[in-house]
C-alpha cells in the first residue's frame, strides 16, 4: 500500500514526462511499474472517472490516492501530477507574453497551432468510430455538435436538455431490446 | 477577489462541472465564455494558448492555466486551475467510496451509453472549433490534415508532429 509521500513521487513522475495526453503514462505507472492497481482495478477505476465529469485524469489521482490514503493520499497525488506541468505551463505562458509578437515565434506558433488541431481531430474521429453502428449514438453526437459547433448555444442548457434525452433513450432502447 | 478573478472562478467552476468526458468536451464553451462573451482574447489568441498547452507535458486541461494566466496573471492561473480542479476532485472523492455498490447498477450504464455520445458531439464541435481558428490557408489545412492523418494511421508520437509543426511555420511554409 503506497504512502502519501510514494504517492506523490509517482505521479509527480507522470506529470513531467505525459506529453500529449498522460493518461497511458499513468497506467503504466500505476500498473505495471509500481503494481497498485491490477488491470482489471485500473480499468473500473478508470470507467469511473469517464464517468464523473472534469479532467478524467486528476480523477484519477483522487480516486487512488482517496482509496489508499484517504484525504491526504488524494490530495498527495493531484499535487503530485499537477505540480511540475503548471509550473512548466506558466513558463511557457511568460514566455509567450513576452516573444509572442514576435513575427518567427508567431509563425512558429501557427504551424504549432495547425498540428495540435491535428490531435483533437484525431481524438475526436477516434471517439467517433465505435459509435458508427448505433444510429442512436450518432444521432445523438450529431445533435450535441450541431448545437455546440453549429447553433453556438451556451453549453449548460444543451446538456441539461440533451443529457437527459440521451439517458431516457438508451434506457428505453435497452427495455425494448 | 477582483470582478475579473470572480468570473473566471464561476465559469471554470461550471466547465468543471459539465466536462463529461473530460476537458476537450468544454473547449467549444470555454471559447465562447473566454473570446465572445468576456473579449479577453481572440479566437486565434484562445488557438495558440491550447497549442502552448499541448506542447507542455502534463495533462491537457493545462490550457485552463493558461487562458486564466493570460487574462489575469499568476492569480488568474491559480483560480482557473483551482475551479476547474476542486470540484471534480471533490465528487470522484465523494463517489469513489459508493462506485463498487453501483458500477453494475442498470440505470449506471445507462447513463454512460447516454453521456458518450454527447460526449463525442462536444469533442468534434471542439475540433470543428479549433481547426476553423488555426486555419489560414491551404498550407496551414494541410498541416492540420497531414497530422490527423498521421495520428489516424500511425503509432507515432504527437510530440513529433508538434515539432515538425513548429519547425514548419518557423521556416514560412505554413
Amino acid at each position: 500500500m503506497p504512502t502519501s509521500g510514494e504517492l506523490f513521487r509517482g505521479f509527480f513522475s507522470v506529470g513531467i514526462v505525459g506529453f500529449g495526453g498522460v493518461l497511458p503514462f499513468v497506467r503504466r505507472m500505476v500498473v505495471e511499474r509500481r503494481g497498485w492497481l491490477t488491470p482489471a482495478e485500473f480499468t473500473d477505476t478508470l470507467a469511473l472517472c469517464q464517468f464523473l465529469p472534469g479532467p478524467n485524469v486528476t480523477n484519477l489521482a483522487v480516486a487512488l490516492g482517496g482509496r489508499y490514503r484517504g484525504a491526504p493520499g488524494a490530495a498527495a497525488a493531484v499535487a503530485g501530477l499537477l505540480v511540475a506541468p503548471l509550473v512548466i505551463i506558466i513558463g511557457l505562458g511568460a514566455v509567450y507574453d513576452r516573444f509572442g509578437a514576435n513575427p518567427v515565434v508567431a509563425h512558429g506558433l501557427v504551424g504549432l497551432a495547425s498540428a495540435a488541431a491535428g490531435l483533437i481531430v484525431a481524438t475526436s474521429v477516434k471517439i467517433a468510430w465505435p459509435l458508427r453502428h448505433s444510429p442512436l449514438g450518432i444521432g445523438t453526437a450529431g445533435t450535441a455538435f450541431l448545437a455546440i459547433a453549429v447553433l453556438r448555444l451556451p453549453l449548460l442548457p444543451t446538456l441539461l436538455a440533451l443529457v437527459p434525452a440521451s439517458i431516457a433513450l438508451q434506457l428505453l432502447r435497452r427495455r425494448g431490446g | 477577489m477582483s470582478g475579473t478573478l470572480l468570473s473566471l472562478a464561476a465559469i471554470f467552476g461550471q466547465l468543471a462541472l459539465l466536462a463529461i468526458g473530460g476537458v476537450n468536451a468544454v473547449l467549444p464553451e470555454m471559447h465562447r465564455q473566454v473570446v465572445d462573451v468576456h473579449h479577453w482574447m481572440s479566437g486565434r489568441e484562445f488557438t495558440a494558448l491550447y497549442a502552448l498547452a499541448q506542447a507542455a507535458p502534463g495533462p491537457n486541461m493545462l490550457v485552463v492555466t493558461l487562458v486564466g494566466w493570460r487574462v489575469a496573471g499568476l492569480a488568474g492561473a491559480a483560480v482557473a486551475t483551482g475551479a476547474l480542479v476542486a470540484p471534480a476532485c471533490l465528487l470522484t472523492f465523494g463517489v469513489a467510496l459508493a462506485w463498487s455498490r453501483f458500477r453494475t447498477a442498470g440505470w449506471r450504464i445507462a447513463a454512460q451509453a447516454g453521456l458518450t455520445p454527447v460526449t463525442v458531439g462536444l469533442v468534434l464541435a471542439a475540433a470543428l472549433m479549433l481547426s476553423r481558428n488555426t486555419v489560414r490557408g491551404p498550407a496551414s489545412a494541410a498541416l492540420l490534415l497531414a497530422s490527423t492523418a498521421l495520428l489516424l494511421a500511425t503509432r507515432l508520437h504527437p510530440l513529433w508532429l508538434l515539432g515538425a509543426g513548429v519547425l514548419l511555420g518557423v521556416s514560412g511554409l505554413v
